[in-house]
C-alpha cells in the first residue's frame, strides 16, 4: 500500500496526497467494520480457526483477482477466468492420472509446471484475440469463456474428473491443507504472489505502463508505449494467476466437474472493485484487491454463522453488504 | 466420440433392418431427446440412454433408436422437430424445462406417436401430453434419508445442506421433515450449498465452526458430499458419525460398497430412469402389452448389500 502511495505521489500534485491515501485505506476500514459485525453475530467468528478458514477459502478468488487487477487497470476485462480454472484443473488432473511419470513427487511437480504453462497459454489466447484480433475484451473473453467451459464439459463427458492415485493425493494435500509456522499454505501463497504483483505494478516500468494504458490508450501510444504488448502481457499474467489458483484448488477436493469455477469471474471482478481499482482502468490497488476477496468470503461466512438470518435471504443481504462497503469507501474519500 | 460410435451403430442397425431384420422383426424407430451433459446427473442420463439404446438395438434387429442431446429448451424443441421429420414411432423425452416444450410434445403426440416423459413433468401432465410418465421421487428421497437417520441414530443432531431454492429441493425437504416428525432427531441448521462441491465445502466448514457437536450431515446430493467429507477431514472432527447423500454417483456407491464408515448408505435418484422409460416404450411396441400410465421409480436405500446392482464404473457420473 505504501508503495502505491509513493509512486502515484511522484506524479500527482501534493494536494491530492490525502485523497489517494484514504482511497487505498478504505477497503481495510470496511474490513474492520465487517470483523466487528461478525464478532457481534457469533463469538466463534473471531476465533483464529474460523478466520484462517475464511482466509484460506478466499485464496482462489484472491489469486485470480490479483491477475484481474492487471487486466482491469490496463482497461480490459477478462470474463473467462472461471471457465479457465475448470479447464486448467481438468487438464492437470488428467495428466496426473495418465501415469506418464512413475515417481509421484516428480509427477506433481510436472503437473504444476503444466498447469502454469496451460494457464499462460489460455491468457495469451485471450490477449491475442483482444489485441491482434481487435475484438472488444468483453466479447473476446465471453467467447473463450464458452470455449474453456465447453472443453471442460467435453473432457469430463459432463461428469467429474477425479484424481485416481491415493499416493499422489496424500503427497499433494498439504499444498492446500498444510501449515507453515502456523499459517495455512494458501495464505502464504497469496501474500507472496501479491508482493510480486505489487512490485511489478509499483516498482517496475511495466506496471506504470499498465496504468498509463488503462487511463488513456491513445496518449500512452503517442508516448511510445507498445500498448498491445502491455495489454497482452496483462492477460498472460491473469492466466498465470489462474493457474496458481488451480495448483491450490486441485489438492482441496482432488476433482473437478463441469460446474467448477462457475461465476468466479464475477467474484474476482467484484473483489478488484471493492479493493479500490477503477473498473474503467487507470488505477491499480493490488493489496486492496486481496482485501476485497477476503471481504466477499467473510460476508458469506457471517451470514452462515448468524442464527437469525433466513437461508432464503442470504443473497439479498450479501448484495446489500457489498453496496454498503462501497458506500463507506466513497464517504471516506469524499470527506478528504 | 461416443455419439459418433452410436450413429455408426445406428447406420449398421438400419442396414440390417432393411435386409435381414425385415423378415423376422418389425421395424420401429424410437427418438430419445435428453438434455446435454452439463453436470453430473445429466451426464449419467446421457450415458444410460446410450447404454440402453445399444442393448435394445442388439436385441431387436429392426429397431432404430436415435439419441439426441440438447443444451436448453429452445434447442430441444428444434431437436424434437428433427426427430419428427425423420419419422419416429415413439418418443422418450427428458425435458430440460417441461412447460415451454409442452406444445412441441403435443404436436408429436397428435401424429399418433407414443410419448414417454421422464422425470420432469409439465404442469398439465395427463394423457393429452404423454402416454407414459416415468417419475423420480424427490419426496421419497428426503423421506428415505430421514427414516434412515431416525432409525440408526434416534437422538441425532443433524445439519442439513440444501440444493438451490427451487421446488425439487423443497419437495425433498418436506419428505425429510415428514420422516423425522415426532422423533428426537433435531435439525440444527439448513443452508443452501447449490448442489456444488465447493459451496458445500464452505457451508460445512462454517457448520463445524458454528456447532461444537454434530452427529449427522444430510446433504441430499453426492456432489455436495465430496465437499462435506473434505471439510470434516480437514477439521479433524470425530463427532460426526456419518453423512447421508443422494442420487447414486459411482464414487459414493463405491464408498458404500467398500464399507466406508462416513458413507454407510446412499439414496437413489437414478439417472438410469431414462433407461426404464426406453425399455418400457420398446416393450410396448414389440410385446403389445399395455404401457400407458405413470411409473414412479423408488428412492431406494443403497446399502452395502445391494450397492453392486447400482454401480456403473464406466459412467461419468
Amino acid at each position: 500500500m505504501a508503495a502505491n502511495v509513493t509512486t502515484e505521489d511522484q506524479a500527482e500534485p501534493k494536494r491530492r496526497w490525502q485523497d489517494i491515501d484514504l482511497r487505498a485505506v478504505a477497503p481495510f476500514v470496511a474490513l474492520a467494520l465487517l470483523l466487528l459485525l461478525g464478532a457481534l453475530v457469533n463469538p466463534n467468528f473471531i476465533g483464529l480457526n474460523n478466520l484462517a478458514n475464511v482466509a484460506t477459502r478466499s485464496a482462489f478468488i484472491a489469486l485470480i483477482a490479483v491477475g484481474a487487477t492487471f487486466v482491469i487497470s490496463s482497461g480490459d476485462l477478462d470474463l473467462s477466468v472461471g471457465s479457465m480454472v475448470a479447464f486448467v484443473a481438468s487438464l492437470m488432473i488428467l495428466f496426473m492420472n495418465s501415469g506418464a511419470i512413475a515417481d509421484p513427487g516428480m509427477m506433481i511437480a510436472a503437473a504444476i509446471v503444466l498447469a502454469l504453462v496451460v494457464g499462460a497459454l489460455c491468457g495469451l489466447a485471450n490477449g491475442l484475440i483482444t489485441t491482434v484480433g481487435k475484438i472488444e475484451p468483453f466479447i473476446a473473453t465471453l467467447g473463450t469463456m464458452g470455449i474453456y467451459r465447453g472443453l471442460t464439459t467435453w473432457l469430463s463427458q459432463g461428469g467429474a474428473i477425479t484424481l485416481q492415485s491415493a499416493e499422489q493425493q496424500d503427497l499433494y494435500r498439504p499444498a492446500y491443507f498444510g501449515v507453515i509456522l502456523g499459517v495455512p499454505v494458501p495464505i502464504i501463497v497469496v501474500l507472496v504472489v501479491t508482493c510480486i504483483a505489487a512490485f511489478i505494478l509499483y516498482r517496475m516500468r511495466y506496471g506504470r505502463h499498465v496504468v498509463a494504458v488503462g487511463s488513456n490508450a491513445h496518449v500512452a501510444r503517442y508516448s511510445g508505449i507498445k500498448v498491445d504488448r502491455v495489454r497482452t502481457w496483462a492477460f498472460v499474467i491473469q492466466g498465470v494467476c489462474v493457474a496458481i489458483a488451480v495448483v491450490l484448488y486441485v489438492p482441496r477436493l482432488g476433482s473437478t466437474s463441469a460446474t467448477t469455477g462457475i461465476l468466479w469471474e464475477l467474484q474476482a471482478i467484484t473483489a478488484v472493485v471493492i479493493g479500490g481499482t477503477a473498473l474503467k482502468g487507470g488505477a491499480s490497488r493490488v493489496w486492496g484487491t486481496i482485501c476485497g476477496a477476503f471481504i466477499l468470503e467473510l460476508v458469506g461466512n457471517i451470514m452462515l454463522l448468524s442464527n437469525f438470518i433466513s437461508e432464503y435471504l442470504i443473497g439479498a443481504i450479501q448484495g446489500a453488504i457489498i453496496i454498503i462497503a462501497m458506500l463507506v469507501q466513497r464517504s471516506l474519500v469524499r470527506k478528504s | 466420440m461416443r455419439k459418433g460410435l452410436l450413429s455408426l451403430v445406428t447406420v449398421a442397425a438400419m442396414a440390417m433392418g432393411s435386409t435381414v431384420g425385415f423378415a423376422e422383426d418389425k421395424a420401429y424407430t424410437v427418438g430419445v431427446s435428453i438434455p446435454a451433459a452439463d453436470h453430473g446427473w445429466t451426464s449419467g442420463v446421457v450415458f444410460h440412454a446410450n447404454r440402453v439404446a445399444e442393448s435394445l438395438m442388439a436385441q431387436h434387429p429392426g429397431l432404430n433408436i436415435i439419441v439426441k442431446t440438447s443444451p436448453d429448451a429452445a434447442s430441444q424443441a428444434n431437436a424434437l422437430q428433427d426427430l419428427e421429420t425423420q419419422g419416429i414411432d415413439a418418443l422418450v423425452i427428458l425435458p430440460s424445462d417441461p412447460d415451454p416444450l409442452v406444445n412441441s410434445i403435443k404436436e408429436i403426440k397428435s401424429k399418433g406417436t407414443f410419448v414417454a416423459i421422464v422425470d420432469r413433468a409439465p404442469s398439465v401432465n395427463d394423457d393429452s401430453v404423454r402416454d407414459l410418465y416415468i417419475a423420480g421421487n424427490n419426496y421419497a428421497l428426503g423421506e428415505t434419508a430421514g427414516n434412515y437417520i431416525k432409525t440408526t441414530t434416534p437422538d441425532a443432531e443433524v445439519v442439513v445442506i440444501r440444493g438451490l431454492p427451487i421446488p425439487i429441493d423443497q419437495t425433498r425437504q418436506d419428505g425429510f421433515d415428514k420422516a423425522i416428525e415426532g422423533s428426537n432427531v433435531k435439525v440444527l441448521d439448513r443452508q443452501f450449498g447449490n448442489w456444488n462441491r465447493d459451496d458445500a465445502f464452505k457451508v460445512m466448514q462454517d457448520y463445524l465452526t458454528k456447532f461444537p457437536k454434530i452427529d449427522v450431515v444430510w446433504c441430499q446430493d453426492d456432489d455436495m458430499a465430496v465437499g462435506v467429507l473434505q471439510a470434516i477431514e480437514q477439521a479433524g472432527r470425530t463427532d460426526i458419525q456419518y453423512v447421508v447423500a443422494g442420487a447414486g454417483s459411482k464414487d459414493m456407491i463405491k464408498k458404500v460398497m467398500d464399507g466406508d464408515k462416513m458413507i454407510p448408505v446412499d439414496v437413489l435418484y437414478p439417472p438410469a430412469m431414462v433407461g426404464t422409460a426406453l425399455e418400457m416404450t420398446v416393450a410396448g411396441l414389440y410385446a403389445q402389452v399395455p404401457m400407458r400410465g405413470t411409473f414412479t421409480v423408488d428412492a431406494t436405500l443403497i446399502t452395502k448389500d445391494n450397492a453392486a446392482q447400482y454401480y456403473f464404473p464406466d459412467s461419468p457420473f
